[in-house]
């Protein structure tokens, strides 16, 4: 009895959660869809490819969420190893550091960053992909939480000074016995930058760059539907990279594979 | 599916490791000395034995040889070369850990090929390589397992191989059996030896077992606060040690007053005098007098008790207390009817010598 009353729990508290998660994404596919006048039509997911201003903001936010996720992997897994070999004593500072965009709202960091872009305007020229060096701050925290965390779970100075003792230099270290040892960590320090940045709007809308979030706002004050399918596409891309990720991620786990 | 060779693997040539020399390193932590002065000498494919309490600088001496501690002065060199600012990948080592430090995304044999790989070998020259290593250690039909599919003793195998796969001019082993269980720690020292001796890599060995340590060395050396106390073969440091921390720290021995005049010491309290040690000292001071050196005799007038009985299995140890107070341990092959505690007995002692230090 005990058992039956367990399982319908899970089952109400499920469905719930489904429920919470997928009316919301229903109710998005059902007004892209809906014509105004009654029936249905798909010219609002056809205008996803054929409208010029978006294909190029998803360009845009695509080449970001890529800059930026090997940005954050360039600057936080050398760094990271490094301070856990060398300098253990400053990890609690470079967790400090990489928190602390969460604690500024993203106005404030806007007001600052927009002198800072100035220069970099002017170094690199006026492009939406300078971006990627606010964006590689802004996804600390939460890069550096998964990456820490898959750090946590292997030994790496072992795993270091034993590569290193057979002969590897640090590129050889860190490319060949770290990383593939914290992909799973790689993987959702990635995961998540892309969704941060497939979604992120203050910071691209007050520096003026069409990213896929502006430009979704600004259609959806002249075409609510095509905006409501680009948000929705945007919502299901990054749930299909989360599945390929984790499924890419379970097929280099298993048993049997070597390296060549 | 692994390759397996049919017979023995060929491996090097013994004598062919490298000699070492460690000359005056000194490193520091703060106020905490890890290593001061030390000096220590390894002959071309001899095996040494770094032995001490924990914090002697057994461990840090190693690592310094390895270049994973750059000492704050002093030199090293390996094979004549002077490696003392060389990074480890430049040192031509092999090292086996404490920790388990098989890569865990490797299969066994890529593990014990990845040195091989890094140094530029054909895939097929490091899988025959690898194959042939893995065979050294008795593993050969283990290679396409992964680490985590391996218990503790059959990782620090493949560690072994890993090492060795790569022909190191010296093998570093850093406490590398502490992690196993009793009885795969001897099978596995014993192996170690085994393959030191075939291979002939020059080894240094770090423990804090001295069984461990006099089991498989062909030198020991005692290391305390930073320092190497003496250096020697296993039987003579156990029977000459030099100093009264390697008396006290090698095996068991007992201390009793004695006084040293013409190259005898009096044991005071047991009325007998027997040949000192070079490095003893003239006059009065104690002396260390192995348990095997002593013998307990039941006898009602004797003027020693009984104090405690310890059952070894092949051997029975015993503590005498003596009228003047001090403590005797006395080991003896276990026969017959066992002393109990509180019996009569007298003490005998053999002629063998002893080091006497100042009390």
């Amino acid at each position: 009895m005990a058992d039956v009353t367990a399982r319908l729990v899970r089952w109400v508290l499920l469905a719930a959660f489904a429920a919470f998660f997928l009316v919301p994404l229903i109710a998005l596919a059902d007004f892209s869809t809906k014509k105004p006048a009654g029936g249905r039509s798909g010219a609002a997911w056809h205008a996803l490819i054929s409208d010029p201003t978006l294909t190029a903001a998803v360009r845009v936010s695509v080449t970001l969420a890529i800059l930026t996720a090997l940005g954050m992997l360039l600057l936080l897994v050398p760094t990271m190893v490094w301070v856990r070999l060398r300098v253990p004593r400053a990890r609690r500072l470079i967790e400090l550091l990489c928190l602390l965009p969460l604690t500024i709202p993203a106005l404030v960091l806007v007001v600052g960053l927009d002198n800072v872009y100035a220069w970099v305007d002017y170094l690199f020229g006026d492009s939406p992909y300078g971006l990627t060096f606010v964006y590689v701050v802004l996804v600390l925290p939460f890069s550096y939480r998964a990456l820490d965390a898959a750090l946590s779970a292997i030994d790496v100075r072992t795993l270091a000074e034993a590569a290193r003792s057979l002969g590897a230099g640090w590129p050889t270290v860190i490319l060949r016995v770290v990383l593939p040892n914290i992909r799973t960590g790689v993987a959702s320090a990635a995961f998540v930058t892309v969704a941060l940045v497939l979604g992120e709007y203050t910071v691209s809308s007050l520096l003026h760059y069409d990213t896929l979030p502006v430009v979704i706002v600004l259609l959806g004050k002249a075409d609510a539907a095509e905006s409501t399918a680009a948000a929705l596409a945007s919502l299901l891309a990054a749930a299909a990279l989360l599945v390929l990720l984790s499924l890419l991620d379970r097929r280099r786990r298993a048993p049997g594979r070597t390296s060549r | 599916m692994t390759a397996q060779p049919a017979t023995r693997p060929a491996v090097p040539a013994p004598g062919s490791g490298a000699s070492v020399a460690l000359r005056g390193l000194r490193r520091s932590y703060g106020d905490v000395h890890a290593l001061d002065g030390l000096d220590l000498d390894l002959a071309a494919g001899e095996m040494v034995v770094l032995l001490g309490p924990s914090g002697c600088g057994k461990t840090t001496a190693l690592r310094a040889l390895a270049g994973l501690e750059i000492p704050d002065t002093g030199s090293v060199a390996i094979g004549g070369r002077d490696v003392t600012r060389t990074p480890p990948n430049k040192r031509d080592i092999g090292m086996v850990f404490q920790a388990y430090s098989l890569f865990p995304h490797l299969t066994v044999l890529d593990n014990v090929a990845f040195g091989l790989r890094l140094r530029g070998r054909t895939r097929a020259a490091r899988r025959e390589r690898a194959a042939e290593m893995l065979a050294l250690v008795g593993l050969g039909a283990h290679g396409d397992r992964f680490p985590v599919q391996l218990s503790g003793g059959q990782q620090q195998r493949v560690a072994l191989a890993r090492a060795l796969a790569v022909e190191p001019a010296v093998l570093l082993l850093d406490e590398p059996l502490s992690a196993l269980d009793a009885q795969v720690r001897v099978q596995l020292r014993e192996e170690i030896r085994r393959i030191q001796r075939e291979v002939g890599t020059t080894t240094l060995f770090v423990t804090h077992d001295q069984e461990e340590a006099l089991a498989v060395a062909d030198r020991v050396g005692v290391m305390n606060a930073g320092r190497l106390e003496q250096i020697a073969p296993p039987a003579e440091l156990y029977t000459a040690p030099a100093t009264a921390f390697v008396a006290g720290f090698i095996g068991l021995s007992s201390p009793l007053s004695a006084r040293v005049t013409g190259g005898r010491a009096e044991l005071l309290a047991l009325g007998a005098s027997v040949p000192v040690l070079p490095g003893s000292i003239e006059g009065a001071g104690t002396a260390l007098l192995r348990p095997e050196s002593l013998g307990l005799v039941p006898d009602p007038s004797g003027t020693a008790r009984v104090a405690a009985v310890s059952f070894l299995g092949a051997v029975t140890r015993y503590d005498a207390d003596l009228p003047d107070g001090s403590r005797i341990t006395v080991q003896a092959a276990t026969r017959g009817v066992p002393l109990q505690v509180g019996d009569a007995v007298r003490v005998e002692v053999e002629e063998r010598a002893v080091l006497v230090t100042a009390s």
